[in-house]
């Protein structure tokens, strides 16, 4: 049995629906129209100790919807799901001590005051042990190089320091489950590789379980081995990042760097022209006629150097989703996201 | 067990030393802040001599004899506003329900439904922090002015079982001050903004509290209206049995009755949440 369990989640909004205009809003006063949303759609999903996962979708794909539902912050309107054998929106102490989630555009430190004493606060609502918390708190800051900052005010951090102590903050009580939402956003590429190594250093030594959702590929390239991809609120793949490739990609581009002036022509025939730049050219050719195509260039041209490569992680998950809204009904594609209102 | 409790109370310690220590970070705003609060009584105070002044005028009353109102006279308004001003230090919650209402709708709410901590008692903790920073500033304007005012006091030294019978309805006075406040905070779950239904709570909060004046200037129907409600429970109450114009049965009934408000608004803000968090979609990403 797998840590995080999931059996047919499902979490579906009314939403209220105001036509534009004064006039409508009149009326919304004494007739409202809702549009139920299906944020998610009946998910299975099984997690076992010790894994690092990635929800990767669309804005409105139902990432975030799950992932409260997981944390116990909203309850489902179908389903069933367990973490650490707790079922999340009953929200036992039991369960709150042994998870944490971290929202990257959420603040969870007391602004005012110096980050320690909101660790300090952790520290007996999460009842750690005195020792404990300090050998956690001496670690996490030594790891995250935030030690010198603790006792200034967190209204003065920079955007990357309040988001290490957030991941201190969530941490310190040595939590089996983490739950990050956006953990990079908004920070610089610096800052961004710091809590990249920061997680991939802390997961793999404490073995806890991680779910992310993130839209940056490199977060996910250099953590998590399994991808869990969401659109419209339902899963559409569940594997390997390498795997999202070979299942969504039939094609590889094949980048050509002739060895004399010669002319270039006539390459479209053997692919698509992504590039020509001489002496230069990138094609997108079909997966299983590399071989042949490269041997017909090769035997018509003088080729200096040549690569072939997948095609960027980034093109084919947007080309994927891209796919998904175009299958999508109108109005069902930005799901999630119409809740605010 | 005793380990819990412990645990429970290191919590609470917690909680209410890192509130104060926040409390104290503006140290101008809040000293003004609390200085600030002796202004308006003045202009009371001087609009009922005028009031006092003019009912001597009509009536004909000689300069040396006391005028009445409703059994109030002139020092006794003074002591009233005076006493009225404690009550209000202890039940008035500026900023609760409003921002109950706005941590909801951005979401701020979340962090006390994953953390392993109760949100009304961190709530509550934090308004007892409130206090006590108010109370260590505004304590020496407070004595200076009750010294300055003290002949206007003909109660003269109180006994030991109204000093207690007003401390109970002080203590009380916040309580239901803050379970009151944060239920309607907590509607905030159905409407998201809730700053009309604080309005006319704070309106009637103001004229039906004793807060604008006693209560026993009212007549029918609105003495009964009063009498139904919790709100006098906020202002009048408590000096009234300062002021001994509650006493003996009448005292012991109004202290079970504020204790069954109180228990009432702490039923309703538990329930208000628990039905709250079950309807939540958790807005703000």
């Amino acid at each position: 049995m797998g840590v995080i369990e999931v059996r047919g989640l499902a979490k579906s909004y009314r939403v209220y629906q105001k036509r534009e205009g004064l006039l409508a809003s009149l009326r919304g006063l004494f007739h409202r129209e809702y549009r139920e949303v299906r944020a998610v759609r009946g998910i299975d999903l099984t997690v076992d100790q010790g894994e690092f996962v990635a929800f990767l979708g669309p804005n409105g794909a139902g990432k975030t919807t799950t992932l409260k539902l997981l944390s116990g912050v909203i309850s489902p309107s179908g389903g069933s799901a367990t973490v650490l054998g707790h079922v999340p929106w009953k929200r036992e102490n039991a369960y709150r001590r042994r998870f944490a989630l971290v929202m990257g555009q959420k603040n969870q430190l007391w602004w005012d005051l110096p980050a320690q004493e909101s660790f300090r606060l952790h520290q007996q609502i999460y009842r750690i042990e005195p020792e404990a918390f300090q050998r956690s708190l001496r670690e996490l800051t030594e790891l995250l190089g935030v030690g010198r900052l603790l006792a200034q005010p967190v209204r003065e951090l920079s955007l990357g320091e309040r988001m290490k102590m957030e991941l201190t903050a969530a941490l310190l009580h040595s939590p089996d489950v983490l739950f990050l939402d956006e953990p990079t956003i908004g920070l610089d590429v610096v800052a961004q590789h710091n809590i990249q190594q920061f997680l991939k250093f802390y997961q793999e030594k404490r073995q806890i379980t991680i779910l992310l959702t993130s839209h940056y590929m490199k977060d996910v390239a250099a953590l998590c081995k399994r991808v869990v991809i969401i659109a419209q609120g339902a899963i559409k793949y569940d594997g390997s990042l390498s795997g999202i490739l070979d299942r969504f990609s039939g094609h590889k581009v094949i980048t050509l760097l002739f060895a004399e002036d010669q002319p270039v022509e006539d390459l479209e025939r053997f692919g698509t022209l992504l590039e020509i730049q001489p002496p230069k050219a990138r094609l997108r050719v079909p997966r299983g006629e590399v071989a042949r195509i490269l041997a017909a260039i090769l035997s018509r041209h003088t080729i200096a150097d040549v690569a072939v490569e997948d095609p960027p992680l980034e093109e084919v998950i947007a080309e994927m989703f891209s796919q998904v809204d175009v299958e999508s009904p109108p109005g069902e594609s930005a799901a999630a996201g119409l809740q605010h209102r | 067990m005793v380990a819990g409790m412990y645990a429970r109370v290191a919590v609470w310690w917690t909680i209410l030393r890192i509130a104060l220590e926040e409390r104290l970070v503006y140290r101008g705003d809040f000293a003004l802040g609390t200085l600030m609060r002796f202004l308006p009584i003045v202009t009371q105070l001087f609009l009922w001599w005028a009031i006092f002044e003019s009912i001597r005028d009509t009536r004909g009353v000689a300069a040396g004899e006391p005028v009445e109102l409703a059994g109030f006279r002139y020092t006794d308004m003074v002591a009233y506003y005076l006493l009225v001003m404690v009550a209000r230090a202890f039940s008035s919650m500026p900023g609760l329900a409003s921002g109950i209402a706005l941590q909801i709708r951005n979401g701020e709410i979340k962090k006390y439904l994953v953390q392993p901590v109760d949100l009304l008692g961190f709530l509550l903790l934090n308004r007892v922090a409130h206090k006590l920073a108010y109370y260590s500033v505004a304590l020496g304007p407070f004595a200076l002015v009750f010294f300055l005012c003290r002949d206007y006091f003909q109660t003269g030294w109180l006994d030991a079982g109204t000093i207690a019978a007003f401390i109970a309805s002080l203590v009380m006075s916040f309580l239901l001050g803050y379970f009151l406040e944060a239920a309607i905070g907590l509607v905030g779950f159905w409407f998201l903004e809730v700053s009309s239904l604080l309005f006319v709570y704070m309106l009637l909060s103001f004229f039906l509290s004793g807060h604008m004046f006693p209560l026993d200037l009212l007549g029918e129907p609105w003495r009964t209206l009063v009498e139904v409600l919790p709100l006098q429970y906020l202002a009048y109450f408590p000096a009234a049995v300062f002021l001994k114009k509650v006493t003996g049965p009448a005292l012991v009934q109004g202290l079970c009755l504020q204790a069954a408000w109180l228990l009432f608004f702490i039923f309703l803000s538990r329930w208000l949440f628990h039905r709250g968090v079950r309807r939540y979609s958790g807005f703000g990403g």
